[in-house]
This record gives C-alpha cells, structure tokens and sequence, in this order.
C-alpha cells in the first residue's frame, strides 16, 4: 500500500504551566490521503488546534512541547527530520489557513506583493512574472477585479476577501496539503458559504489533501469525507461522514448531534450534554467522557477505551475504517439503530 | 475530586480555585437542605415584594437527572490579577533585593539616628575634606560635617520628595484622566491638550524658572512642581485604561441595572484601570528622586539648611579632584535608591502584564 | 416547548414594547478639537416592531446589520437618533433620572461574552446581588444574600458557591451568573444579545434550555439576538431578519424558515450549513454576489438590490416597506419588505 498524505500516529503534545503540566493532545491518529477531506471536529480546548500546529511545526514551545508520535508526510517523519529540510516542506508541499486573517496578513504590504513575494522567494521567479502570477492566484479565488485589487492593503477588503486571500497564499506554491484551522468561523453565513465552496473546487482540482479543523457539525456535513472527533485531546470517533450523523458510536459524537439546533426544523426541546469540558489539567480518569456521559459504567472510570474497529456501514470501506473509543459502542449503536426501525 | 455527590448540582459545581484543592471554599460538602433547599429559599418572594409569582422551583430537566459529579471542568487558567502577581513577585529576587533596599531607606528616612548618632549640621572646619577616620567612615565635607550622618539624613528629602510627588501626581492624574475617560467629550479634548502643553515643558528649564523665583526651602515647592509636571503621563495612562476599561461589558451590565456614575467608576472601572497606573507610578518614583536631586544641584531644588543628597552633590562637584569621598557617598545613596525603585516599578510592570505570562 | 392553546393566544394580546420608526445615526467626525460632521453611519434605519408578553421576538442578521445596535437602544444605553421605544405606554427614548432607572428594572439585559460581562473583582454574590444594591425597593437588606442564593438556585449554580469568582467558573456557568444577574429584578423583558454564540456547542443548549425554562417560570418576554439562525429558529416565536439597519422580512418562525418571501431570507437559510450530509428538504444554494455595502453609504431604495438577483430599476428608487404583499396566501403571506416578493418554487417543489 502506498504511503498516505498525511499519517499522524499517536502524537502527544503537553504544556508546561504554571499550575501543572496540561496534556493537550493525548495519543492522537488520524490519515488524509490525497484527494480527501479529513474534518477535525472539536469543541475549544479539544487539542484540534493543537495538533494541527504540531504538525506543521508552528507549536509555540514552550511552553508546548512535543512527547511522543510521529507524524508522517509521504511517509517521511516531520518530527526527526532536520529543521532546515522541514522547513521546505512546509513552504512547498503543504500550507496552513487561519481563522483570522488579518492578523495572518502582514498589514503593510499590499495583498499582490505578498503573494509575489511567495512565487519570487520559493520559484525563483523574475519580480515581474511574479506579479503576473500573483493577480492570476487572486482572479482564481475570484476576487473582483484583481488586477486592480492587488495593489490593496489587507484592511482594505472584507473579511470574505481577505479569507480568499489566505487561500491564495497558502494555494501559491500548489502544496500537496492544507491543514485549515476553523478557516469560516469568523465569517457570516453567506461567506462562509461561499468561503467553503471555494475550497472544497480547489481541492478536487489539485488533487490536495485537506485536514478541515472546526467546531461546527454543520460545515462539515457538507464538504468532509471523514471524520474524526477529538475530545480532551483524544480521537473518541472516526467514521466516513455519512455514518458519523447517521449512526454515531460514541455517546459524545451523539449528545454533540443532538444538542445543536437545526434551521431546517423546530426542534422539541434540546438535548444537552450535562457539565462542561474537562480541564486538561485535570482529565478525569478512564474515559475523559465518563463523568459527562449517560452511558458511564463503572468500567469507563477505571479503565481508559482504547479506538474500538468498528465494522463501517454501506460504501464506507474505501474511505479506510471506522473507530470508536466507547467501551459500549455496540451499545450506543444498538439503541440507535432500535429507534431508527 | 472525591467530593460527595449531592445529585441537585451534579452539573453546576463551580471550579475549585486549582491552587486551594478541590475541597477549597466550603464548597465541598452537599448542601444542607434544609437550609438552602427550595423550601428555605422560597420563603416570601423577596425578589419581588409583592405577591409570589410563582415558585421558584423549576422544574428543570438536568436536576431530575441522576448523574455523577463532574471531574475537573474547564478552568480558565489564573487566580485573579492580583493574586497571580503577589505570586510571581514573591519569587523574583528582583523585587525581593529591591524591596528590602526600599523598606530599609524608608526605615532611616524616619529615624535616621537609628544608624547615624551624629548631628548633620555640625561641623568642624578643621576637618573640612578629610578622608575617612574612625566613627566616620565616609569622611568629612567642606564645612567639616561627617559625610555618613549627612548621607543617611539626606534619605529623608529624597524618599519624601519621591513619594510625596508620586502620590501626587498619581491621585491628580488619575482623577482627571480617569474622568476624561469615562465622560470623554469636550472635557476629555480639552484635558488632552492641556496635558500636552505640560508635556511641552522641558523639565529643566521649567524648573529653572519656576522654582527660582521661590524662596522657601522646603520640599514642598519641589513636590508641587514635580506633581505639576507629572500628572500628564498618569493622566495619558489612565485615561487609556479607563476608555479600554469602560467597553467591557460588565460596565455595560452595570450600567443598564441603573448604577450611577459614581459606582460605575468606583467599584467597576477603577479596580480594574488601576494597575497600569501603578505601574507608571512606581516607576516614575524613581526618576523624581533624581529629579529632585537634579534641581537641588542646580540651586532650584532644595535650599540648605535642608540636608539633600542633591545639594551635598552639588557643592562636592567643585573638590572632585581632592575630595572625591563627598562626592561619591551621596551620589551612591541617591543612584541605589533610584535604581531599586525602577527594579520595583519593571518586577511590578512585569507582575502585572498578563501578556507576558 | 410545551405552550399550551391559552398561553399562546395570552400571547398575542398584551403587546409589552411597542417599537416606532426606530433610527440610529452615528456621526461621522473629522477634527481634534473642533469636529465637523461628515457623514453618519446608519446603523438602525426605521426600524418597527412589537413585543408581546411571554413572547420571543429573534432578531437573524449578519454582523454589522445593527442588530446590537438595536438591543442596546431598548435597554437605553444609547439613545435613538429618531423613533420611539413604548414600554406600558410610556416612551423611554425619553425618559432619564430617576423615571429610567425605574423603566430599566423591567427591560434587561444578558451579554454576549461570558468573560468580559462579568467584573473579574468581584465575588459571584456581589455580581449577581449588585442589582438589589442599584434598587435597594426590590430586596430589603438583610434578605439580600438569601436572595442571590435563591437566584443562583434558579439558574442550576449551587448557591453556596456566593463567594467564588467568575474565574473560578466555567463558560456556561458564567453565562448562568449573567443570567442570574439579569433576572434578580424580576424584569418583563430581557434583551439578550448574542447570549450563546461564545459557548461551546455542547454547553450552548444548557444555556439555551434554561432561557426557556425561566421564559415560561417568570413569563419573560425576550429579545433574542443572534446571528446563528438555528437557534433563533429553536428560541422564537417570531423572527425578523435585519439587514443594513432595516428589518427585511417579519413573522412565526415557520413563515420565515420555511416560507421566506425576501430573496435575502432565501440566500441567508439557504446558506445555513445543516448538521447532515443528506439533509431531506434543503432548497438549493444562492451564492450571494459581493459583500455588504457600508453603512455609512447605503444603497438607495431597497438596500439588498446590490447583491439581489430579482432587482430592477424600480428597487432603486423606491423604498420597498415592510408590508405583508399582496397576492400571498397562506403562510407567505407576512411582513415582506420586498417589491418582488415571493416563495421560492423550488422550495416546495
């Protein structure tokens, strides 16, 4: 089998604070292979975002520090490699999107000498084809009148614009992956529309791999081909996205689903899931769930779930495989499926 | 969190503060029903004075929830801005040495025969720029005075000077940035540009001419110059943290509960404007002590008989060549007390900047 | 939400706020010390609505459409450039003193952030007892403390955690200290701008599910303000979807997410990602063209026919109103402030 796209493999990541050591992100694998969507779905203090930096190799250290895993990209390991080897990989072969991109964008300079700059520092490029690129990048994002637009500071645009341009940087150098951390999440409505849109046509054209990091069950209904859940710096689900809303196999994929208010239709009363996220100063024991969950037994306290294979319904084998981390997952499945008949 | 589980609460336990253990605040224990339980706290709807509207009981879903205690739910990292900072400076030596330095200066600043028998203004000429002898360790000045006594005693005009004029300013310049802040308008316009004018000043000159013409020589002329001076940079700060201050929203939720003026800016806008202020101040200490030993030197600041380090400098500059030890005692004592209240100022800066945690 | 025939029909009668032609223009300013007038930002432009008692009004839009503008002049922290704002008759766009302050025991607010709406310095108990020291009439002093308690009991915070501070809580259980604080003067009407979207999802319907269990306990009627359609959707009775200052399309929450009759209505819902990948009635997408133009500098007539796909000559040059239109039956039939307005086909279809 070839080697995937991405391949993160048990990846620990802790803090040093001052009231302790805060273990962020806890043995966490997830893969992406080229062409896919991988969503990455959280609340805050999840570790999604945290993982995302560790892979990219922007993680503020300290007081982040990187303990364990490993993170292969076209199966060569980013965290044994040398700094200067990684750092080509990271301008070339994959980028990153913020959520906020004006702070992203250097103030100062005008949007097309920003992307110019990547074509001129990374290909080489005479100042003048780089330009000619550059304008070419902003038209293929569709913003209006690029030509003129490029000579534009960052605040002169809109959120909406701006976010486009994130794209274009990180779109530039053609990269095998993005990694997008909450990309629409400062974006209204019909933006993040159009924002979700853009990015989905541009991964089916270059083929790319995309790691879709979010907080919002709605946007990755649409765009993701799997997903993984992440709760108190664990993985608790992965699962071909079809089968994560239809049938989810962890009690917290379920309460998440079931608590978020549907525009499509008024809902009874919400459920909501009791209590609110563990510190990662304190995890509880066992399952970091358990003290949250409907389901906890006696066993979720004491003994930690380990990722659970779970048989994926229909089509899904191709989009490789199903895991849960609930000691009942047959359970939560069970009780779904006597519901839905 | 072995804490006994009381199923009325299972999702609302508030978060132990993470140094005080969980059992911290009382809050450990189940609640007594009889005394907070819904019986007890109906009593005679005291919210509303008038007839009960109801009970106020609810029947809300997650309390008929049997359910478990939480485990650690998500603690916002810190204790309180306060509290965080008394616990970084009490581990930055920093503050400790300047700390100790400042007690023991304001210490002899009040009893200065604590550790000086002598008189600073007796002389015996026929000393006069002697070197060091036994029982004077710094020597002799040009009147023959013992350069020790005279240095400790010059503490008390210096440290007078410093906190006199700091508290001064800071008072007068918090109040008046501090209300052009909250009020802003044509008051807060025409404050700025006063302020800009002070700022104008050169502080030497200014000095120059405005303490000349003063005759008395009593720190006081010197405080109130330095204050006039001062209060601009205090009032820019405050005003600054008052405006950042004022847009939070728990000045807004005060504001729309009906809270006067007043208490708006006294119990939710100063507490929390307040240490940036600070900060300036202790800082500023510093260099009016050494302004004050500047205008001395020149002849504006303090007037003898007072006894100044600034003024013992100024009339030891001339024998610097064959007396350097009445130059040197006094220039140390003033460059120490300086320094260890800007040490003070950049630990409590530091202390209190969030960002830099 | 259970409501049973009776209470609904008590709720279309006893209208409590009565909104009138509500405007608020900021002045655009140029100068130091003397400031000349530019322009203005229209932030709220003839804005028209009322609140009956138990009701929930949603107000959806986009940031910067003023939707918080508007909440921050019913609870008169900003006074209104035009309109009136009537509460039991009495207009408190002009009240100030000591009549506002009384007015303000009944219209009250809960903020978005549950971090910056709580003053850090202050313990739980002076937070959420600081109303009754604003209106000692409402507590006498020695029962004040019972009183905090009893509140912290309503919203489901354990009532002996009085003396703790905001940090020590997390973000839901904050958001349930300024909702404490909101209801202790035992208000008509709660202004709550944007009271979940700082929240996790998770947490998010904890708030949500108290909101309205202290709507049918107290018989609070709400403003609730929110650019998250779905739960606007969940929470109101009526809807009024606001763009660029002006409300574009009013009704019940079924007229508007199912009916919508305003092209914006259709691109906004159609725009709203569904938690399911195959949702079972879902109109297909409108990509809106463009951005929303700046305030400051509104298109004439009709403000949407930048970005409109039906826009013709006539939508710049007339005003369209908020008016039920004519020739719609049924459930399109309601407040449209559109010239063209209709269903679209294909959501039937």
């Amino acid at each position: 089998m070839a080697a995937r796209l991405l391949d993160v493999r048990d990846l620990r990541v802790e803090f040093r604070t001052r009231d302790g050591i805060a273990e962020a992100v806890g043995g966490v694998s997830y893969a992406v292979d080229a062409g896919r969507t991988l969503a990455v779905l959280g609340e805050s203090g999840s570790g999604k975002s945290v993982t995302a930096q560790a892979i990219m190799g922007i993680l503020d250290s300290p007081p982040g520090r990187i303990t364990g895993g490993q993170v292969l990209f076209q199966g060569r390991d980013l965290l044994t490699m040398g700094a200067e080897e990684r750092r080509r990989i990271r301008g070339a072969a994959m980028a990153m999107i913020f959520q906020d991109a004006l702070s992203a964008l250097n103030p100062v300079v005008p949007v097309g000498a920003q992307l110019a700059e990547m074509y001129e520092v990374h290909l080489g490029m005479s100042r003048k084809d780089a330009r000619r690129r550059a304008v070419e990048l902003m038209d293929r994002v569709r913003i209006p009148a690029a030509a003129q637009r490029a000579g534009d500071y960052p605040h002169q645009f809109s959120g909406g614009m701006r976010q486009r341009i994130m794209i274009a940087m990180a779109m530039a150098l053609e990269p095998d992956l993005i990694i997008a951390d909450e990309p629409t999440t400062a974006l209204d409505v019909t933006v993040q529309a159009q924002v979700m849109e853009l990015l989905a046509e541009l991964r089916r054209e270059y083929a790319m791999g995309l790691v879709l990091i979010t907080h919002d069950l709605g946007v990755v209904a649409d765009v993701a081909d799997t997903i993984a859940v992440m709760y108190a710096g664990r993985i608790v689900e992965t699962a071909p996205v079809r089968d994560l809303y239809r049938r989810p196999a962890h009690p917290y994929t379920r309460g998440l689903l079931d608590s978020v208010p549907r525009v499509d239709h008024r809902g009874e009363r919400l459920y909501a899931i009791k209590g609110a996220p563990p510190s990662p100063l304190a995890l509880p024991s066992g399952c970091p769930f358990h003290p949250r969950c409907p389901r906890a037994q006696e066993v979720c306290r004491v003994e930690r779930p380990p990722l659970y294979e779970v048989p994926a319904a229909g089509a899904a084998p191709a989009s490789g495989g199903r895991t849960s981390a609930c000691h009942f997952w047959k359970d939560e499945l069970d009780a779904l499926d006597a519901v839905n008949v | 969190m072995p804490e006994p589980f009381d199923p009325r609460y299972d999702m609302t336990e508030a978060i132990a503060p993470a140094g005080g253990g969980g059992g911290g605040g009382g809050g450990g224990g189940p609640v007594d029903p009889a005394a907070s339980g819904p019986q007890a706290l109906k009593g005679g709807s005291i919210l509303n004075g008038g007839p009960p509207r109801g009970p106020w009981r609810l029947p809300l879903p997650w309390r008929k929830e049997p359910g478990r205690r939480l485990g650690g739910p998500a603690a916002p990292t810190g204790r309180g801005l306060w509290t965080d900072a008394w616990h970084d400076l009490r581990r930055n030596p920093i503050f400790i040495v300047s700390a100790l330095i400042i007690l023991f200066l304001v210490v002899i600043a009040i009893w200065p025969q604590l550790i000086a028998s002598g008189n600073p203004y007796h002389g015996d000429l026929a000393k006069a720029q002697d070197g060091p002898a036994p029982g004077h360790p710094f020597g002799y000045d040009l009147q023959g005075r013992d350069v020790y006594t005279r240095t400790v005693y010059g503490a008390r005009a210096s440290i007078t000077v410093g906190i006199c004029a700091t508290l001064g300013a800071a008072l007068l310049g918090s109040a008046l940035g501090g209300l052009a802040g909250y009020f802003g308008g044509w008051w807060d316009a025409l404050l700025s540009r006063i302020a800009d004018v002070f700022f104008g000043i050169p502080i030497l000159l200014g000095g120059l001419v405005f303490l000349s013409v003063v005759t008395s020589g009593s720190v006081w002329p010197v405080v109130g110059f330095i204050v006039l001076l001062g209060w601009p940079q205090i009032s820019r700060i405050a005003r600054g943290s008052v405006v950042t201050v004022k847009e939070h929203d728990y000045v807004q939720a005060a504001r729309v509960l009906g809270a006067s003026s007043g208490r708006t800016l006294l119990r939710h806008i100063a507490p929390n404007a307040v240490a940036p202020v600070i900060v300036v101040a202790t800082i500023a200490l510093g260099t009016y002590i050494s302004l004050e030993a500047t205008l001395s030197f020149l002849g504006v600041g303090l007037k003898p008989p007072t006894v100044s380090w600034g003024i013992d400098i100024s009339s030891a500059a001339a024998q610097i060549r064959n007396a350097p030890h009445m130059l040197l005692w006094p220039a140390g004592a003033l460059s120490i007390t300086v320094l260890a209240f800007i040490m003070l100022g950049d630990a409590v800066r530091d202390a209190l900047d969030p960002k830099l945690r | 939400m259970p409501s049973t025939p009776s209470m609904s029909e008590s709720r279309t009668t006893e209208p409590v706020l009565e909104v009138r032609d509500l405007a608020k223009h900021y002045p655009l300013t140029r100068g130091v010390l003397v400031k000349r007038r530019i322009g203005a930002v229209r932030a709220v432009d003839t804005v028209s609505f009322a609140l009956r008692r138990g009701e929930t009004l949603g107000i959806v839009g986009e940031s910067g459409c003023g939707k918080s503008t508007v909440a921050k002049l019913l609870v008169s922290l900003e006074r209104p450039t035009a309109g009136t704002i009537h509460y039991r008759g009495e207009d408190i766009a002009r009240l100030s003193g000591r009549a506002l302050r009384a007015v303000r025991r009944n219209i009250q607010m809960v903020f978005q952030d549950p971090y910056t709406s709580l003053n850090p310095r202050m313990t739980v108990g002076d937070i959420v007892g600081e109303p009754f020291e604003i209106h000692p009439e409402v507590a006498p002093k020695g029962d004040r403390r019972r009183a905090v308690q009893e509140l912290l009991d309503v919203v489901g915070l354990n009532p002996e955690h009085i003396n703790r501070y905001p940090h020590q809580f997390s973000g839901g259980q904050r958001q349930r200290i300024g909702i404490a604080r909101g209801l202790a003067l035992r208000p008509e009407i709660i202004v709550a701008d944007e009271p979940v979207s700082a929240l996790d999802v998770s947490v998010q319907a904890q708030v949500v599910n108290l909101m309205e269990s202290l709507q049918d306990e107290f018989d609070l009627s709400y403003i609730f303000i929110a650019h998250d359609l779905s739960v606007v959707r969940h929470i109101s009775d009526r809807v009024a979807v606001m763009y660029l200052g002006r409300f574009a399309e009013t009704g019940t929450g079924r007229e508007i997410y199912d009916h919508p009759t305003h092209p914006y209505t259709q691109a906004l819902l159609s725009a709203v990602p569904v938690p399911d990948p195959e949702p079972r009635t879902r109109p297909p997408r409108i990509l809106l063209a463009g951005d929303v133009p700046s305030p400051a500098n509104p298109p004439s007539g009709c403000r949407f026919r930048t970005r409109c796909w039906k826009a013709q000559d006539r939508c710049a040059t007339e005003v369209p109103v908020l008016a039920v239109p004519t020739g719609l039956a049924g459930p399109a039939a309601h407040a449209s402030a559109c010239h063209f307005a209709e269903e679209r086909a294909e959501v039937r279809a």
